[in-house]
């Protein structure tokens, strides 16, 4: 509200009723400022009204825009205050822990961070190489007609609520994978420590394929500016020595477009770590951490997920909460990371060339 | 010497074929996906879609019959409350952002947060409603599902508002400004005139993203099996009722879980094609 206490009193002047009614239900210090002013300060004011209207209209639009930091702050601080019972109680220890007991009060977050890692790791994995390829087909190789088609459907994927994912993932796509994909995965590289165990369907490989569908689309989106903004006239000269398709993208496009590439692979890692019904309906539910893909596990988003409207106990509550700004601080730094990133792109493309 | 003389292409042509083959490949599973999810629940929800479902109350399970209008109002209230705080407050921050803030460090740090807050899992709004509202009223409720979904719109309906006024050409403020009129007047009603549709389509795109949304709701709105009476009471809604469903063991559940499935997913696709398309003929 910066200049705000000169503007209120000459809103009579300058503002409708209906400016009034807002900035009112805004500042309720609104009436005592205006009745505090006298007349010779309200005539000094009608004369440049003009502008002080302006600066009561843009204190408003300011104080409805740092709402938004505001709230991050907020939101950090409720999470820290309600996890300081479990902090007090169990230590680092809390971190390292696997046990997870809500009979006998003993939490631990090892295994819902493990899974959330794992189940993540599983998705980029997969996500990466597929939208980089989805990216490269609608801006090089695709006419630009199917190219349109393409995108919007690609771009439909995220449109998909994350319930419906995990409704697909439980009824359709977790007995599909226990029929066909685990046993041939088995069959391949069952020697591996990785893909031992009876194949359920359910689990950590399933939820981190699911969750490469979910992240794809936002991947790919980005990639695909990035690809679209490299100058023409860049990928032409080394298409003009000859270059193919794939070696103007591996030498040229992507050295060129790296930092908006990397914004895009941080951006698709924090929407990972943080989703919840799809992850929920496939993990399996477990607080074990296995070695095995196949085996159920948990993602501390599945935990808040399942666990939070049962809780009763404070200390339970609590250890809950302490899950939640574990993920608060992970996928806060992940998007940062991504911010920095995009923003050092556009930055530099907006600039340059 | 050897060096000099010119490389044989067929290596090179192999590698960018393969590239090309695995480009379609990839863009055809993504696509085979799509249409996957959505015949699985076009066909399992269509079974469980008739008029009692559209028009009764749930019943236990084992009771025929039975439908969740219940939960569509209670998801309409709050998507609609949820509007109502997050719609005026983005938007004013859209005309800070984009009127005043070009280059000020304000707006820079309210842009980053906004940016950060839309990356932050819905949970975690979830469990800050929960803190905010669920714990000192000691009692579950639609406000705090509600609170919980604004805060899930307002980064979203900000940075469009910012993004559509900036379309909005420099030569039209110019004008209204030489005409004398102040600043927040050429805002209000020249620049948001110029940019309505791309407005719109910035509120329909935070509608279509929380209408969807389960996990703020889970422990916030919670659900209830009667018609929503009060707000400050667990408030039904078809997104966490489809997650009860799917969990229980009844077929019967289940299949209705597919039906709602169906609803949320047909409400959201029209509300996102909307959106394209308002964003298309604009761009026209």
């Amino acid at each position: 509200m910066a200049g705000g206490e000169g503007g209120f009193a000459a809103r009579p002047f300058s503002l409708s009723s209906q400016e009034i009614k807002l900035s009112r239900s805004e500042n309720p210090a609104f009436s005592e400022v205006t009745v505090g002013l006298g007349a010779e300060t309200a005539k000094r004011h009608q004369k440049d009204r003009v502008y002080r209207g302006d600066t009561v209209f843009r204190g408003l639009t300011a104080g409805c825009a740092l709402t938004i930091p505001l709230l991050m702050a907020a939101i950090f601080i409720a999470l820290l205050s309600y996890s300081l019972p479990t902090l007090r109680e169990f230590g680092l220890h809390f971190f390292l822990s696997e046990e997870w007991n809500p009979v006998s009060q003993q939490f631990g977050a090892a295994s819902s961070i493990f899974g959330t890692l794992v189940s993540t790791i599983i998705a980029m994995v997969i996500a990466i190489p597929l939208s980089l390829a989805i990216a490269l087909l609608l801006v090089e190789l695709a006419p630009p007609g199917l190219s349109r088609v393409v995108g919007t459907l690609i771009e439909l994927l995220a449109a998909i609520p994350s319930i419906i994912y995990g409704m697909w993932g439980m009824f359709v796509f977790a007995p599909f994978m226990s029929s066909h994909i685990q046993p041939l995965v088995k069959r391949w590289l069952g020697f591996l420590p990785l893909f031992q165990g009876p194949p359920m369907g359910l689990g950590l490989l399933t939820a981190g394929i699911i969750l490469s569908f979910m992240v794809l689309p936002f991947i790919c989106a980005i990639t695909r500016d990035v690809f679209q903004m490299v100058p023409a006239i860049i990928k032409e000269s080394a298409y003009g020595m000859g270059a193919t398709t794939w070696e103007v993208t591996y030498k040229v496009t992507i050295p060129y477009g790296l930092v908006g590439i990397i914004g895009a692979f941080f951006l698709g890692l924090g929407r990972a770590l943080g989703e919840t019904m799809a992850v929920t309906f496939v993990i399996g539910n477990s607080h074990k951490i296995s070695a095995s893909l196949f085996a159920p596990g948990n993602s501390i988003a599945s935990c808040l997920a399942n666990e939070f409207a049962e809780a009763t106990e404070s200390l339970y509550i609590s250890s809950l909460v302490t899950l939640g700004l574990v993920l608060f601080v992970i996928t806060y730094l992940v998007q940062v990371v991504c911010q920095l990133m995009l923003k050092r792109m556009y930055r530099a493309w907006s600039v340059g060339l | 010497m050897n060096r000099l003389q010119p490389r044989r292409p067929t290596g090179r042509k192999i590698t960018n074929l393969l590239v090309a083959i695995w480009s379609v490949s990839s863009a055809l599973l993504g696509i085979i996906i799509l249409f996957w999810i959505t015949q699985e629940v076009l066909w399992r929800g269509i079974r469980a879609i008739d008029l009692d479902f559209l028009t009764h109350l749930p019943t236990p399970p084992g009771v025929s019959g039975g439908g969740m209008v219940n939960a569509l109002a209670g998801t309409a209230i709050l998507t609609l409350l949820a509007s109502v705080v997050a719609v005026p407050l983005g938007l004013w921050g859209g005309i800070f952002l984009a009127e005043f803030g070009q280059e000020s460090r304000v707006a820079d740090n309210c842009r980053f947060a906004a940016n950060v807050l839309m990356g932050l899992p819905s949970i975690i709004v979830g469990v800050f409603a929960y803190a905010l509202l669920v714990v000192p009223l000691k009692n579950f409720s639609g406000y705090a599902g509600a609170l919980a979904l604004a805060i899930i719109m307002l980064p979203v309906i900000t940075r469009t508002t910012e993004d559509m006024l900036r379309l909005v050409p420099n030569t039209l403020r110019e004008a209204a400004l030489a005409l004398g009129l102040p600043r927040w007047r050429v805002t209000l009603a020249i620049v948001f005139r110029g940019a309505k549709a791309g407005l719109l389509t910035g509120v329909l795109l935070a509608v279509a993203r929380v209408s969807g949304e389960t996990a703020p709701l889970l422990f916030t709105a919670l659900n209830s099996p009667f018609w929503p009476r009060s707000l400050s009471e667990p408030m039904p809604n078809l997104t966490v009722t489809i997650f009860d469903y799917a969990m229980s063991p009844y077929p019967d559940w289940q299949s209705k879980a597919w039906g709602a499935s169906l609803l949320i997913t047909v409400g959201i696709l029209i509300l996102t094609l909307t959106t394209r398309w308002l964003l298309r003929e604009r761009k026209r």
